[in-house]
């Protein structure tokens, strides 16, 4: 019994990397332009190396980058970096019910938790495979962290990833990952009110707030 | 400390709090059923968002650019069954051509 599960652990965690493994390739070449972009911000070569192995989200990092290049403040740059990252908040909840084991088990897996992961180790229902999880997110993690390495240390060597069309690759990912769980009236009319609130607020808010905005979407549950 | 270094700090401090409050408040705990419904409707909110926000957004401005077709031919290829590797590499394909061809 024992050794099945361990077997079916094994086959999760491989079966997270194999999904995540397209994106990795994504991840990787976006991380160069980070890497690139931060010493380009005047942050060096190690800091922005650091920024990836501890921060780990792709989003906020580019803004934060982008606001110390452009001349702005610590304060407007760390404000625009945890704008993007509060979607994290509701993301960590939703996968906390399918979190076990000791909290600080829970907090590191918590880390590997970002918006590839958590879509590629949703079963739907509200579950998660937290081992798919695992899987995916050290492969998006060593991905990020050695793309970063190579940009800030060796600059250019692939071009701007929008060329090779990458930054297409992470919605076309949600969309997939989106369509099966279209299954009921409730959760197409969440997925459209979501997405509805995110473009009504984007021209309007500060990046990073509509996402959150668009999880109050998941307040149609109320009604039974 | 330079600017550089506070950044890093601050943010990987903000960051690393707001991935872990769920997880490690809540951590392995079923939620009552009214929540736990709630809950499973944020993945499909929240994807909807990320798909719509990465398809149109730019900043603060909405755009219609090549990301539209690389996004549509994935919309064809998930319709058509195609598995997520060849999705994803379908969408980057469509949209490198048109930015090349444009």
């Amino acid at each position: 019994m024992a050794k099945d599960a361990a077997g079916e652990g094994e086959r999760d965690h491989r079966d997270g990397i194999r999904k995540a493994l397209p994106l990795a390739v994504a991840v990787f070449g976006f991380g160069i332009s980070f890497g690139v972009l931060a010493r380009t911000a005047g942050m060096g070569s190690v800091a922005p190396i650091v920024m990836s192995a501890t921060t780990f989200a792709g989003s906020a990092q580019f803004a934060a980058a982008s606001v110390l290049n452009a001349g702005g403040s610590v304060a407007t740059a760390v404000a625009a970096a945890v704008l993007l990252n509060a979607r994290y908040a509701p993301i960590g909840v939703s996968v906390a019910p399918s979190l076990r084991g000791p909290w600080w088990s829970r907090f590191l897996r918590a880390q590997l938790v970002v918006d590839e992961s958590w879509a590629i180790s949703s079963e739907g229902d509200g579950r998660f495979n937290t081992r798919v999880l695992v899987g995916a997110g050290v492969i998006l993690y060593v991905a990020w962290v050695s793309g970063t390495t190579l940009g800030a240390l060796f600059g250019d060597v692939i071009g701007d990833p929008a060329r090779l069309g990458l930054d297409a690759a992470f919605p076309a990912l949600f969309l997939a990952l989106l369509a099966p769980q279209l299954s009921s009236a409730r959760t197409k009319q969440a997925a459209v009110l979501g997405a509805a609130i995110a473009l009504a607020l984007t021209p309007f808010t500060p990046p990073g707030v509509p996402i959150i905005a668009a999880s109050v979407a998941c307040l149609l549950g109320w009604r039974r | 400390m330079t600017q550089a270094w506070r950044v890093v700090a601050l943010v990987g401090i903000a960051t690393i709090v707001l991935k872990s409050i769920g997880p490690v408040l809540l951590g392995g705990r079923e939620l009552p059923p009214r929540i736990a419904s709630l809950i499973g409707l944020l993945a499909p909110a929240l994807l909807a968002a990320l798909v719509a926000i990465n398809t149109f957004g730019s900043g603060r401005s909405l755009v219609l650019d090549e990301r539209v077709l690389g996004v549509a031919a994935a919309a064809v290829a998930i319709w058509r069954r195609a598995p997520v590797l060849l999705v994803v590499v379908i969408a980057a394909a469509v949209t490198a051509f048109a930015r090349a061809v444009v």
